[in-house]
C-alpha cells in the first residue's frame, strides 16, 4: 500500500503537468473549435434547454398541483414507460379567436413599428455616417445614451408625458392647438410611440455599421455615369445597405412582437398584444400549458419566416 | 495651306482655336492646405492630355474638379463653352475612370459596364450589343457574369475602363488607367486608347505617374508639382527643352552641371562649370546676364564616350573614369566618375553585339565624354 501511494505522489505532478500542457496544446491547435464551442455550449444550456422545457409543458395538461401540469413521461407499475402528449393546448389556441386576433394584432403592431423605425433610423444612420468624425462620435453616443437608464423608467416617463395632464397635452393647450386634453395614453398611438422610441437605436446601430463600410466613391461613380441622386439611392445605396436593413428590422421586429411592458403600461386593456396574453395565462389563469403553447406558437411564427428568408438569401448568393 | 491644316495636330498653337476645356485660375484648398494652386489650362478637342507628376501633387484633385466631385475654392472651369460651377456631375459631358476603380460590388461585370447606358434610357438590345463589344475590346467577355470581388486587379481595372468608355463621352478623365496592367496588356490598351481617341474624337485627360506612358500616349503633357504646373508642352518639348531642373529631372534621366555665364549673345551662350572643369558652349541665345548662375543639362544618350582624347575642340568635353557598367540589352549605361568625384550617366547603344562581352570601355578605364553644342540645355531655375 505504502509503496503505491509514494509512487502515486511522484506521478501526480508529472501527470498534472502533462494534463496542463496537453490542454494548452489542444487550445493551440483547436482554438477555432473552442471559440465556436463555448458560445455554442452557452446557447445549448440557456436557450435550447428552456425551449425544450417549455415545449414539454405545452404538450401537457393543466393540473391544480405543483407543478401545475401533468408529467410527460410516466412509469407505469409494470415498469413500462408511458408518454402522454396532448395537442389540446394548440388546438385551443386555434379555436379561440382571441389568440389568433392577438397574434395578428401583435404582428401588425410590430410590422408598422419596424417600418416607422426604418423610416426614422435610415436617414439618421446615414446622417451620422456622413458627419465629421467628432460630431459622429457625439451623435453615436446620443443614440446609445438612453440605454444608460432603465427601460422601465423610460416607459414610465412616457406615461408622464402622454397623460391627460402630461407635458404633451399641457404644451398643446398652451400653444393653442387644443382646448381640452386629448386622450393619448392607453391607445395604439401610445404603444407605437413607446415601441418606436425604445427600438429605434436597434435599427440605427446595424444600419450605421453597414453604412460605415459604404464607399462614397461609388456614389460619385454612379453620378459620373449620369445617375441622378434618387436613382443612385435605389440602384446603389439601397442594395448595398440591404443587409443592414434586414439586420436592423429583425432586431426591432422580433422583440417588438413579443413586447409586454410597453403594451401593458402604455396600451392598457385597449391594445391586444401576445406578450400580455402570455403574462395573463401564466399569472392570472395559472394555465402553464396554454401559456407555453402561446410562447411556442409565437416562436414558430417568427422563426419560420426568418428561415425561409435565409434560404432565399443563400440561394441568391449561390447563383451569383 | 490653310491655317486649319497647319495646326491640325497641334491645335494649341493655333491662335484662333477654341479650347474644349478651359481652366481659369482654379485653386482648391482643403482647409489651409492648397492642393491645386491657381492653375490655367486649355485643352483642345481630340487631345490626349497627360497630367504627370509625383504622388500628392494634385492630379486627382484637378481631375475631380473637372468631373464635378470637388468644387474649386476659386476660379472657373469651362467645358465645351459652358461654365461648370452649377452643373452637377451627372449632367457633365465627362466620364471618369477612378483611381480606385469604384466598381459597384453588388453588380456583375456586365451590369457595371451597362450602368451608364441604362441611366440614359438606351434600348435594351443596343445596351447588350455595346456592352458585348466593349467587353470583347477589354478581353473580359468570359468574365461578364463575375462580381468585382472575383476579379484580379488588372481585370477590375479593365472593367472600370470599359464602364467609363461605354458612354462615348466628350471628355474622358482617366486616373492612372493602366497602372495595374501587365506590359503586354498595357501596350495593347494604350494602343486601344489612342485608337478610340482617334475614332470617336474623344478628348482624353489622363493622369499618370509613368513618364514613359505619358510620352507614348499624349499630344501634350503638363508636369505638375505641389499643385502647380511646372511646364506644359508636347512630349518632345518636355523632353528636349525642359524649362526647369524639376521637369528635366522628372522626365528621363539627365546630367546637371552648375555654372556661370561667361559670354552670351543672340545665338549662343558660354558657361563655365563651377565644380567641374568644363567649358559649355550652347548653340542658342537667352537673355541672361554674364556671371549669372545657371545649370547646364545634358541627357545621357546625347553624350559620346570614347577612349581617345577628342581632337583640338575645347568646349563641351570632360574626362572621367568608368566606375560601373550596366548592360540593358539595347543599350549600356556607363557610370562615369569625374575629377570632382561626381558620377554621371552616359548611355551607349549596342549597335554591334559586344563580342565575348567586349565593351567600348572597361571598369577603371580613363574615358573622354563630349557632346554637341545643340545637345545641352541651359536652365535658370
Ligand atoms: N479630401 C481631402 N481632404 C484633405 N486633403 C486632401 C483631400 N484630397 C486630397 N487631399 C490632399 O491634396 C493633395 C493632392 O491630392 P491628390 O489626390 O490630388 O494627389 P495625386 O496627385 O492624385 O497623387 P497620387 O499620384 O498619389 O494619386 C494631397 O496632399 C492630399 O493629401
Ligand atoms: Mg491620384
Amino acid at each position: 500500500m505504502k509503496q503505491i501511494t509514494t509512487l502515486d505522489r511522484m506521478k501526480a505532478p508529472v501527470m498534472a503537468r502533462n494534463w496542463a500542457s496537453e490542454l494548452m496544446g489542444f487550445l493551440q491547435t483547436q482554438w477555432k473549435a473552442v471559440v465556436v464551442f463555448v458560445p455554442f455550449f452557452w446557447l445549448l444550456v440557456f436557450f435550447l434547454a428552456p425551449f425544450f422545457i417549455i415545449l414539454k409543458i405545452s404538450l401537457a395538461e393543466s393540473l391544480i398541483a405543483s407543478p401545475p401540469f401533468s408529467p410527460l413521461f410516466e412509469w407505469a407499475e409494470d415498469g413500462v414507460m408511458s408518454i402522454r402528449i396532448i395537442f389540446d393546448n394548440y388546438s385551443y389556441l386555434w379555436e379561440d379567436e382571441l389568440y389568433l386576433n392577438t397574434y395578428l394584432s401583435s404582428l401588425k403592431i410590430s410590422t408598422i413599428s419596424t417600418v416607422i423605425c426604418l423610416l426614422l433610423g435610415y436617414p439618421m444612420a446615414y446622417a451620422i455616417v456622413r458627419s465629421p468624425p467628432t460630431t459622429k462620435n457625439i451623435l453615436l453616443m446620443m443614440v446609445i445614451l438612453p440605454f444608460w437608464t432603465s427601460f422601465l423608467l423610460r416607459v414610465y416617463a412616457w406615461m408622464g408625458l402622454l397623460a391627460d395632464q402630461g407635458l404633451v397635452n399641457d404644451f398643446l393647450i398652451w400653444a393653442g392647438f387644443i382646448e381640452t386634453p386629448v386622450r393619448l395614453m392607453y391607445s395604439h398611438f401610445a404603444v407605437y410611440v413607446g415601441i418606436v422610441y425604445t427600438y429605434v437605436p436597434f435599427m440605427i446601430l446595424p444600419l450605421y455599421a453597414n453604412m460605415e463600410k459604404l464607399d462614397m466613391e461609388l456614389h460619385e461613380a454612379a453620378a459620373d455615369l449620369g445617375s441622378k441622386p434618387t436613382t443612385t439611392f435605389f440602384t446603389i445605396t439601397l442594395p448595398l445597405t440591404w443587409p443592414g436593413i434586414v439586420a436592423g428590422s429583425l432586431l426591432v421586429f422580433i422583440p417588438a412582437t413579443g413586447e409586454f411592458v410597453i403594451p401593458d403600461l402604455l396600451g392598457g386593456g385597449n391594445v391586444l398584444m401576445i406578450g400580455r396574453v402570455l403574462f395573463n395565462e401564466f399569472h392570472a389563469n395559472h394555465d402553464w400549458p396554454v401559456a407555453s403553447a402561446v410562447a411556442i406558437a409565437l416562436l414558430i411564427l417568427l422563426v419560420v419566416p426568418m428561415m425561409l428568408y435565409q434560404r432565399v438569401q443563400a440561394k441568391e448568393t449561390e447563383s451569383d | 495651306m490653310s491655317s486649319q491644316d497647319e495646326f491640325e495636330d497641334q491645335p494649341w498653337l493655333d491662335p484662333d482655336a477654341v479650347p474644349f476645356i478651359s481652366i481659369r485660375g482654379v485653386t482648391k484648398k482643403f482647409g489651409d492646405f492648397v492642393a491645386v494652386d491657381s492653375v490655367d489650362l486649355d485643352i483642345y478637342q481630340g487631345e490626349l492630355f497627360c497630367l504627370l507628376g509625383g504622388s500628392g501633387c494634385g492630379k486627382t484633385t484637378l481631375l475631380r474638379m473637372l468631373a464635378g466631385f470637388e468644387t474649386p475654392s476659386s476660379g472657373s472651369i469651362f467645358i465645351d463653352g459652358v461654365e461648370m460651377s452649377n452643373v452637377p456631375p451627372y449632367e457633365r459631358p465627362v466620364n471618369m475612370m477612378f483611381q480606385s476603380y469604384a466598381l459597384f460590388p453588388h453588380m456583375n461585370v456586365e451590369k457595371n459596364v451597362a450602368y451608364g447606358l441604362k441611366r440614359d434610357g438606351v434600348p435594351k438590345e443596343e445596351i447588350n450589343l455595346r456592352v458585348a463589344e466593349m467587353l470583347s475590346m477589354v478581353e473580359l467577355t468570359d468574365f461578364s457574369q463575375r462580381k468585382p470581388h472575383q476579379l484580379s486587379g488588372g481585370q477590375r481595372q479593365r472593367v472600370a475602363l470599359a464602364r467609363a468608355l461605354i458612354k462615348r463621352p466628350k471628355v474622358l478623365l482617366l486616373d492612372e488607367p493602366l497602372a495595374a496592367l501587365d506590359k503586354r496588356l498595357r501596350e495593347q490598351t494604350q494602343f486601344e486608347l489612342m485608337n478610340i481617341q482617334e475614332k470617336l474624337g474623344v478628348t482624353f485627360v489622363v493622369v499618370t505617374h509613368d513618364q514613359e506612358e505619358a510620352m507614348t500616349l499624349s499630344t501634350r503633357i503638363a508636369v505638375m508639382d505641389a499643385g502647380e504646373f511646372e511646364q506644359i508642352g508636347s512630349p518632345t518639348e518636355i523632353y528636349e527643352y525642359p524649362d526647369s531642373r524639376m521637369v528635366a529631372d522628372f522626365i528621363g534621366s539627365i546630367n546637371m552641371f552648375e555654372g556661370r555665364v561667361t559670354q552670351n549673345s543672340s545665338d549662343h551662350i558660354s558657361v563655365s562649370g563651377s565644380e567641374e572643369d568644363i567649358e559649355f558652349f550652347v548653340d542658342y541665345g537667352m537673355s541672361i546676364k554674364d556671371g549669372n548662375k545657371v545649370w547646364v543639362a545634358v541627357r545621357p544618350e546625347k553624350m559620346r564616350l570614347s577612349k581617345e582624347p577628342p581632337t583640338a575642340k575645347k568646349a563641351n568635353q570632360i574626362k572621367g573614369m568608368v566606375q560601373d557598367i550596366g548592360y540593358l540589352g539595347d543599350i549600356s549605361i556607363y557610370r562615369i566618375k569625374l575629377a570632382s568625384d561626381r558620377v554621371i550617366d552616359v548611355t551607349v547603344p549596342n549597335q554591334i553585339r559586344p563580342k565575348d562581352g567586349k565593351h567600348v570601355a572597361y571598369w577603371e578605364d580613363e574615358v573622354y565624354l563630349d557632346w554637341d553644342a545643340a545637345s545641352a540645355i541651359v536652365l535658370t531655375r
